[in-house]
């Protein structure tokens, strides 16, 4: 915020040069406190490195002794093993570097759609906890303190087991059509992909783009006029016209297709496999008990005036949630919210107990089959680290813009 | 879990770590030691590896382990059991936390040369991949699998034997890929997979802990070879001998005739060169091989009988895995067993 007056504050340095100028003797170097600082900074930066480097050479020296080599040459060979579920087309006969890279996807996936779940859900029961509703509050509280209290490892178990105990796919529930559940997961009609698909693709982008705009100038027009248009017939005309429109022009290219029993299992459609539904419920609950206690602490946070004037504006309590009180709670729930994010994703290795193929299960599975068990560790620490880091920019770029901004 | 622990510590020690373990000096270790680390399958597998309800492991894989402690300090006991998984038992022999791993690890090209670098004195069970189905699903080859959800542990040699078999016979698979066999097991005993694979000896030993064992049939068909035996680090030759002729020396007892319950008679009555060399009554064998006493094969012979012996107490008709001698009856009886002569 450059207002006038933080002007005329930075335009008086003018002012401070005319500090007394003692004398023009030389400070000595250990007594100014930035050439210090650097000196030491370099002297740590140069500990660092060398510890690294010590354990470097350590590493290659050890793995030598015990006639070991080192290289990444292992990542082009074929991985001749098959893996149950991928983002990307994968069969045996391709590398163990492209095994990786299915590996980092479906943690990817994992950790998208699990983020997302948890924040809605996490949310919903912080904002339950605090309801006037006794028997609510004490529901959701008694959920998270057992939730909270119990190991996430023991939970995965639970839901694969309760998951496994659906019945077979020849029994399996028929709960739409061509909608299946059964102990190989959920299966529904999908859009069979074509590249027919792309101009529906680029629609339904730029429909997302559009709406976003859309929302922009809406808020721009309500802060310049106090009105307040909703949003949501324009956004849903943008998302799902513009690819209605885009298919319908070309005569509505996409087919559908409807998972039919084939032998032992149903071909066809989509599917939710019984490991990724198992960890997703898991990490979800798990996380989601975490988020609300945050949410109900950012909650708290809140002043009590701020209540009592949105009341007294008339705002409903729904409107008070969102546009009064939620606003101000993320300052305070967004930094500890941001450990919950790393934590699922981190959490998210446990995968190998129930067998979903995440990074940490392809790269247990590539060093066994070749031996470089210290290369995968290192291949899928530093995955995790970047994973990790940049979800926590993305926070704190988010925090920075949901901040108290100073005037 | 425990596997990439394992692996962790692995990566730990190489970055932090000393120098242990130079080429050639494991057999000094372990004597110096004073006790021999076996690598069993953990947790348990019936009849090869089992904690009876002393904690005390007991098995087929576990009488080989006890065999080698009779030869190289005539001392069965002198044994420390770590179960390994499927994934751990590499990083684990690799790094020194076990001296051998007893628990049906396949012989292969790779991990007797390549990065591994291990060896494998001996083979001690002659197996080969099978799948079990339930009864229920009227398979009678696994041809027929095409399209099945298969249950398979991770890192061992079967999950790579499933790919060449499927793409070879042009039928497809899904893998749920669990390393815990005791997790794999629940899996499919819920119906999770259609199909169990795994070594025929291994499959057998599941089916017993099964819900309703009955309920299942393991195919005839063999996949893939499967020749399990003790596996160690490369580069111990005295090591790799002491625990061939144990093994070898199993086999011609069983050869020869000499049981638990006769050895004492036989070493002091039979008149046969060979047999005198193997039980010590001609001294220079056990010298030769670096036990500890001439009387090696003896001993271990009279604790646990020859390898006939304890196939049958462990694995044999009489148990719950109900398996035939098959490949696994010595050569004079049509099967593989045959141990070079010990002179």
């Amino acid at each position: 915020m450059s207002t006038p007056e933080a002007g005329t504050l930075e335009a008086s340095p003018s002012g401070s040069a005319a500090r007394p100028v003692l004398a023009p003797t030389r400070t000595a170097l250990w007594n100014d406190p930035v050439k210090r600082g650097i000196v030491l900074q370099l002297l740590l930066a140069a500990f660092v490195l060398s510890v690294v480097w010590a354990a470097y050479g350590n590493m290659r020296a050890n793995m030598s002794a015990r006639g070991l080599v080192f290289g990444w040459d292992y990542l082009s060979r074929p991985a001749n093993f098959a893996i149950g579920e991928a983002l990307i087309p994968f069969s045996a006969q391709d590398s163990y570097g492209r095994a990786l890279l299915v590996g980092i996807l479906n943690t990817i996936k994992i950790a998208v759609v699990g983020i997302a779940l948890t924040t809605f859900l996490g949310i919903a029961l912080g904002v339950m906890r605090l309801s006037s509703n006794p028997l609510l509050a004490r529901l959701v509280s008694g959920y998270i303190e057992v939730v909270r209290n119990t190991p996430l490892l023991l939970q995965l178990f639970l839901w694969y087991a309760i998951i496994n105990s659906l019945p077979g796919p020849r029994q399996a529930v028929h709960f739409g059509p061509g909608m299946y559940l059964s102990n190989r997961g959920v299966k529904v009609p999908w859009l069979e992909w074509s590249p027919a698909l792309w101009p529906m693709i680029w629609a339904l982008v730029a429909g997302i783009i559009g709406a976003i705009i859309a929302g922009r100038m809406l808020a721009r027009r309500r802060e310049a006029t106090g009105q307040a248009p909703p949003l949501w017939p324009v956004a849903l005309g943008l998302i799902v016209g513009l690819p209605f429109l885009a298919s319908a022009a070309q005569g509505f290219p996409a087919t559908l297709t409807i998972p039919v029993l084939q032998g032992f299992n149903f071909a066809g459609g989509i599917e939710l496999s019984p490991e990724f539904a198992a960890l997703l419920t898991g990490l979800v609950l798990y996380t989601a008990a975490f988020v609300a206690e945050i949410v109900r602490g950012g909650i708290q946070s809140v002043y009590k005036g701020q209540w009592e004037a949105a009341r007294s504006l008339g705002l409903s309590s729904g409107q008070l949630m969102r546009l009064v009180i939620l606003p101000q709670a993320l300052r305070v729930i967004i930094p500890p919210l941001t450990s919950q994010y790393l934590n699922l994703t981190k959490n998210s290795s446990l995968a190998v107990a129930i067998g979903y193929p995440d990074l940490v299960h392809i790269s247990n599975t590539t060093m066994n089959q070749t031996g470089r068990a210290v290369e995968a560790i290192l291949v899928f620490a530093s995955i995790y680290l970047t994973i990790s880091l940049l979800t926590s920019a993305f926070m704190n770029w988010y925090n920075a813009r949901v901040a108290i901004m100073e005037r | 879990m425990k596997n990439w622990l394992m692996g962790i510590a692995a990566v730990g020690a190489m970055l932090f770590g000393t120098t242990v373990a130079e080429a050639g000096r494991d057999l000094d270790q372990i004597k110096q030691r004073g006790t021999l680390r076996c690598g069993v399958q953990g947790p348990s597998n019936p009849g090869f590896g089992v904690p009876n309800a002393q904690g005390v492991w007991e098995g087929f894989n576990v009488e080989i382990c006890r065999s080698v402690a009779i030869s190289i300090f005539g001392d069965p006991t002198k044994v420390e059991f770590v179960p390994v998984t499927t994934q751990s038992r590499f990083p684990a022999l690799t790094n020194g936390e076990v001296d051998m791993l007893s628990n049906n690890t396949t012989w292969t090209l790779t991990r007797d040369t390549g990065v591994n670098r291990f060896n494998f004195p001996a083979i001690v069970f002659y197996d080969g991949q099978s799948v079990m189905v339930p009864r229920r699903l009227n398979v009678t080859s696994a041809k027929q699998l095409n399209g099945a959800t298969v249950c398979v542990q991770p890192g061992t040699t079967t999950e790579l034997n499933l790919s060449d078999f499927f793409r070879q016979n042009n039928i497809t698979f899904r893998p749920v890929v669990i390393e815990a066999l005791d997790e794999l097991r629940r899996a499919y005993d819920q119906g999770r997979c259609d199909v169990f694979t795994n070594d025929f000896a291994a499959l057998a030993a599941q089916r017993t802990l099964l819900t309703n064992p009955r309920d299942h049939v393991i195919l005839p068909e063999r996949i893939s070879k499967e020749p399990l035996g003790p596996t160690i680090r490369q580069g111990d030759e005295e090591l790799t001998n002491l625990v061939a002729w144990t093994v070898f020396a199993l086999i011609d007892a069983e050869e020869f005739g000499i049981t638990k319950a006769n050895v004492d008679q036989v070493a002091a009555t039979n008149t046969d060169p060979r047999v005198r060399r193997l039980l010590g009554v001609e001294p220079g064998m056990g010298a030769a091989i670096g036990a500890a006493n001439e009387n090696w094969a003896r001993t271990i012979i009279k604790t646990y009988g020859n390898y006939g012996e304890i196939f049958d107490r462990w694995l044999g008709p009489s148990t719950p895995l109900a398996l035939e001698r098959g490949q696994n009856n010595i050569w004079t009886k049509g099967g593989l067993l045959y141990a070079p002569p010990a002179r």
